[in-house]
């Protein structure tokens, strides 16, 4: 009797999901979950309305509005009406066809990527989609979840499958012990750095190792959010007793009986000794530093302590040319200490960087400082409803207004602008989102991704500063 | 779907590295509930500038590329956002094929729900055709024989089976899976005894 060909986590959930194999590596897939925010599923809703059909399984469903809710005075009337329109629409679509809806006004309304986990309908071996690419933050779970297209939402909504091609295998795995002052975002743009934004195209990314086994959960979907940063649709982190901890007793979790029988199917997910991997990278924990991205792609990344490169520093003529314009919009020369310009604004949010953790981690820095005169607005935004209550009942919201933050109510916000927090142009940002794009928070702003801690001490000394010294 | 055989055109150049889809289309024009109406925005901080006026030269506007139906462009492209208003506003300036190194793999997807055929040939031959495109020359995209053909010059390129159906064919896409429908409902049947919490 031959035996059986260790297989990998991902390997795993995509086999046991398959409804038609089409052959070459093309399967019809199954898909368990699905989230829902207002931007991307208009035009699904309509699609299905236009050849009159159903959706196939309501259960598999969350609403949520995030994208462009407003983050302050929401008793008020939405001055966008185009966002309004939006809203509605999605209010409409849900009540007809029966979803699960967590309205504006509802305490556990949040980001997608937060509320998701936090009702425990992300879970290990699903298949979980959304129209939104940071969909791969709900592989922290070991869940196979992936960002769509709205064609595709529609298309899950009829049929609850997706006619898919096998991505490659990679496994990232970070050894050592991550050091004071550096978290699970510096993880993430270290690997993002290393293998540059087209690195991890085709491949899902499955990360291991002691760095990412001593992650809590939230840093872990940091981490996993961040993939797509890197190319790759989905992110991996194995299951364990973190992870089926944090599910224990969750709306959407499985229920007291059948609870057990959950985790010996979760834990049965993880990757096989032996398993092989099309592409393996190795990076060193110990060697992680607070990083600060100098230009306008996720992979321009420098330690806090360095300097914004030369073009010349680049052997590719084609990246010479576009390091060149990419200072021009940045507003800085060449060898310009990361800590020695002005920043205007400090936005501590987004589904990479708004959870409970990452409102502990800032909060620790400002605790009994002020922000520096020169920062036009530093804004809290928390992932959820519920992740503010938490934080105000640990005072944590205290401790961001007395330093003159601005604290705020849950949703996508400043990290892509589409509600009135923007920046302006010309004016740096600190943010602890996912991108940044040319004009991502605002039309010619420069945006800095950080960690909520690298963040929050930029707001404190009014320029980047390394947080280890702080 | 407009079923997509083969394009013959002149093609823009537009050689840019890790182009995103906020470049294609930024959030703010996000709004719409409809499919339409993106187009004017595509590409908005190439082709305008802060002030909303238009940026004289740039190939988007160009009376030279006005008919072009072919975009050659530089690596990634497509990168970041799952959007799919970048392949509905790249539609809406005539394009109905993209030529580069490789794309981010969501936005590639999209593009086949959209009927847009996305080539992706070795740096050097973009570079050929970037030349071409650039001296006005015709390419030719042929999807049955996975070929663009340039003056003298021919390539071939992969492409996953199962997109090149649709695309040649312009199918629907969910009435085509819902030809699987038993097949969903067996496996739900098994699956309500393997994983009953997800049920």
């Amino acid at each position: 009797m031959s035996e059986a060909i260790p297989k990998t986590m991902y390997d795993k959930i995509w086999a046991n999901h398959i409804v038609e194999d089409r052959g070459n590596d093309v399967a019809l897939l199954y898909i368990d979950r699905h989230l829902v925010h207002e931007v991307t599923s208009p035009q699904a809703f309509d699609g299905l309305r236009a050849a009159g059909r159903s959706i196939h399984r309501i259960d598999s469903i969350i609403a949520v509005p995030d994208h462009n809710v407003p983050t302050k005075n929401r008793h008020l009337a939405n001055p966008d009406p185009m966002s309004t329109a939006q809203l509605t629409a999605l209010e409409a679509n849900v009540k007809e066809f029966g979803l699960d809806y967590i309205p504006m006004e509802d305490e556990r309304q949040g980001i997608v990527h937060v509320v998701g986990p936090e009702q425990g309908f992300t879970q290990p071996g699903v298949t979980l989609v959304c129209g939104d690419s940071h969909t791969s933050t709900h592989g922290a779970f070991g869940a196979l979840a992936f960002g769509i297209g709205t064609s595709e939402v529609e298309h899950v909504m009829a049929t609850q499958t997706l006619q898919l091609k096998k991505s490659k295998n990679m496994r990232v795995t970070v050894t050592g012990e991550l050091p004071v002052g550096c978290s699970a975002k510096d993880v993430a743009l270290t690997i993002i750095g290393a293998i540059g934004t087209g690195g991890g195209t085709g491949y899902v990314i499955e990360y291991a190792g002691p760095v990412i086994e001593a992650l809590s959960m939230e840093g872990r979907m940091t981490l996993c959010n961040m993939s797509i940063e890197a190319g790759a649709r989905a992110g991996l982190v194995a299951p364990d007793n973190k992870t089926c901890d944090y599910l224990r007793g969750r709306p959407y979790a499985p229920k007291a009986g059948q609870y057990e029988g959950a985790v010996t199917y979760w834990k049965a997910l993880t990757s096989d000794e032996g398993a092989l991997f099309d592409k393996e990278i190795m990076i060193d924990g110990n060697e992680i530093v607070p990083l600060v991205t100098w230009g306008t792609s996720p992979e321009d990344v420098v330690a806090v302590t360095g300097r914004v490169p030369a073009p010349k520093e680049f052997s590719d003529p084609a990246k010479q040319e576009a390091v060149e314009k990419v200072l021009d919009y940045m507003g800085y020369a060449a060898g310009t200490s990361m800590t020695d310009f002005k920043i205007d604004r400090v936005f501590i949010g987004s589904c990479t960087n708004s959870r409970i953790e990452d409102m502990r981690a800032a909060a620790g820095v400002v605790k009994g400082r002020k922000v520096a005169p020169n920062i036009i607005e530093a804004m809290v935004v928390p992932g959820s409803g519920l992740v503010k209550l938490q934080a105000e009942e640990e005072g944590l919201d205290k401790i961001f207004t007395d330093a003159g933050f601005e604290w705020r109510d849950p949703g996508c916000s400043m990290c892509l602008a589409m509600n009135p927090d923007k920046a302006k142009p010309g004016e740096h940002v600190a943010s602890t989102s996912n991108r940044n794009f040319v004009g991502r928070q605002g039309p010619g702003a420069r945006t800095h991704l950080v960690s909520p801690a690298m963040a929050a001490a930029a707001a404190i000394a009014g320029h980047f500063v390394d947080v280890r010294d702080f | 779907m407009e079923k997509f055989t083969e394009i013959t055109s002149i093609a823009t150049p537009f050689p840019r590295v890790n182009v995103d889809t906020d470049i294609i289309i930024p959030a703010k024009h996000l709004k719409s509930i409809k499919r339409t109406g993106f187009g004017e925005h595509a590409f908005e901080t190439i082709r305008f500038d802060a002030d909303g006026d238009r940026i004289e030269g740039n190939v988007f506007d160009s009376p030279k590329y006005k008919d072009a139906r072919i975009l050659v462009t530089g690596d990634n492209f497509g990168c970041g956002s799952s959007r799919e208003h970048a392949p509905w506003a790249i539609a809406e300036l005539g394009f109905r094929c993209i030529i580069a190194p490789s794309f981010a793999d969501i936005f590639a997807g999209n593009c086949v729900k959209n009927g847009i055929l996305t080539v992706a040939l070795p740096q050097a031959d973009v570079d050929a055709l970037l030349l071409a495109a650039d001296g006005g020359q015709n390419i030719c995209v042929n999807l049955d024989e996975q070929s663009v053909s340039c003056g003298n010059a021919r390539y071939e390129f992969d492409f996953n089976p199962a997109h090149k159906e649709m695309l040649l064919d312009g199918l629907d896409e969910v009435g085509q899976t819902l030809q699987s429908s038993a097949a969903i409902g067996a496996y739900e049947g098994k699956q309500k005894l393997m994983t009953p919490w997800l049920f």
